[in-house]
């Protein structure tokens, strides 16, 4: 896939606001996976009708390439301003490649309470799956080749970019 | 040559001092603090990130108090901790340092906290290591002698800029025995390292060592004029057993001098917080009614101290 043929990424913003507008329930905690993920997150609460809390998760000190990759030189705090317990979680993520991340959040979330239910809903689903997880609400699914990386961006007005870099490491 | 606390490629790799660290590896700690400070107050007070990890605690001298924090940080990240009292073990059977060390190493430490009343002991066993090849495991410094306590002296900073924010606008006095303190010499040196303007130091002759202006710090003996427009103010513990060597003529009268009253604490600024690395000796270096007061942050330094010694660790252990 060439750069310029990425689809905008606010067109795609406003097509998974689409897909989860009315199927997801009323009182839906959006959890945002930093940092692509807390961007999408909080414009999500603002796109869709419905009483959604915003939370953020770092998923540094769950993630599985610690051995390999050590920390990542900026840890954000996990912030979920509401009762994890019984609540009904939709996890945000900006691109779903292997689903390391996801996996990593969801046992995170689950140091916080016992969720009623979780979901994901990304921008990106560029399939590559490494685990069986799959999200409820894509933006768009693209084939992308293995050795590029997809990257969110935002911009000074709060305006999201999509490209791509050579994924490294 | 390199400096042995760094890997080839710049990475933090042993905790020994905070002397010559650069900047950006002190905040890199402190930032890395924050996110963990925030898992006690979860219902799981435990991340996975040093699973399947052994942290040993070699202490050589005893300490209840730092001792306990490494193991609730240890514990905090999913390790295994093993503490090791070895002034009733091999070394009593004449085993060496590094013998203790290569037996440890053998057994698949990954890490050792190292206490010891001699300076420079754990510079000692991270060099060997280094030497060895043994780049995967890591030395943390709980204190060595009079040199240097650097997990302490984060702890320190770390209470200061959860506070104060800004370390380049911030007059820090450090008030006792500074002589032999550890706490001090790292605390000065993180200070300076981060730009802070104005530290003092402030004791009696006995107890303040005459270099200790190389430093960059101002030495004062009146602590009434060295309290002046203090932004904080770090009491150090009065080590009784100093009083042997004639140093000070009696705890009453060390106390009538350098002793933090709330009259005395008067003279700092108005939003002066107190801090105190413990144990602490009140009616000797702090009155009681101020290390219990609302400026006094004693207590949340030893809260801090768990979340800055998982953030050390952690960032050791993946380097």
């Amino acid at each position: 896939m060439l750069p310029d043929a990425l689809p905008d990424a606010e067109a795609t913003l406003r097509a998974l606001a689409d897909r989860m507008r009315g199927a997801v329930a009323f009182d839906a905690k959006f959890v945002g996976i930093y940092s692509g993920g807390a961007w999408i997150a909080e414009r999500l609460a603002q796109l869709i009708e419905g009483n959604h809390a915003v939370g953020f998760i770092d998923v540094s000190f769950y993630r599985d390439d610690f051995s390999r990759k050590g920390l990542k030189p900026e840890v954000k705090r996990t912030e979920l301003p509401f009762e994890v317990e019984g609540a009904t979680i939709v996890l945000i993520d900006d691109v779903l490649y292997t689903g390391r991340s996801v996996r990593a959040a969801v046992n995170e979330l689950f140091d916080y309470g016992r969720p009623a239910r979780v979901e994901l809903a990304v921008l990106v689903d560029r399939g590559g799956r490494e685990l069986p997880i799959e999200a409820a609400y894509a933006g768009v699914r693209l084939a992308v080749a293995r050795n590029l990386s997809i990257v969110l961006s935002r911009n000074g007005e709060g305006k999201l970019l999509l490209g791509t870099e050579a994924s490294g490491a | 040559m390199r400096n042995p606390q760094l890997n080839a490629a710049g990475d933090l790799t042993h905790l020994l001092t905070l002397e010559g660290l650069p900047p950006e590896i002190i905040l890199r700690v402190l930032d890395t603090a924050v996110p963990f400070a925030s898992i006690a107050e979860r219902e799981v007070k435990k991340v996975p990130l040093l699973r399947g990890r052994s942290v040993f605690n070699l202490f050589f001298e005893n300490s209840t108090r730092t001792r306990t924090t490494f193991e609730i940080a240890a514990k905090r990240l999913s390790a295994d901790v093993i503490n090791l009292n070895i002034g009733v073990s091999s070394t009593s059977k004449g085993e060496t340092l590094l013998d203790t060390v290569d037996n440890l190493v053998a057994m698949n430490a990954d890490m050792f906290v190292v206490r010891h009343s001699q300076s420079g002991a754990p510079h000692l066993i991270a060099a060997h290591l280094n030497r060895m090849g043994r780049t995967h495991v890591h030395v943390v410094n709980a204190g060595d002698g009079r040199h240097a306590h650097p997990t302490q002296g984060l702890l320190d900073l770390f209470t200061i800029r959860h506070y104060k924010k800004d370390f380049r606008e911030l007059t820090v006095a450090i008030v006792g025995d500074v002589l032999h303190s550890r706490v001090a010499r790292s605390l000065i040196h993180g200070l300076t390292t981060l730009g802070t303007p104005e530290v003092r130091v402030i004791g009696p002759k006995t107890l303040i060592p005459s270099a200790v202006q190389s430093l960059g710090v101002h030495v004062h003996h009146d602590m009434r004029e060295g309290l002046a427009g203090c932004d904080v103010v770090v009491m150090l513990r009065l080590q009784s057993e100093r009083m042997r060597g004639a140093l000070l003529p009696s705890t009453g009268e060390y106390f009538k001098h350098y002793g933090l009253t709330g009259e005395k604490l008067a003279l700092a600024k108005p939003d002066a917080i107190v801090m105190h690395p413990g144990p602490m000796n009140r009616g000797v270096e702090i009155e009681s009614a101020v290390a219990d007061g609302d400026r006094s942050v004693i207590l949340p330094q030893v809260t801090f101290g768990i979340a800055v010694r998982m953030a050390v660790m952690s960032i050791l252990a993946g380097a």
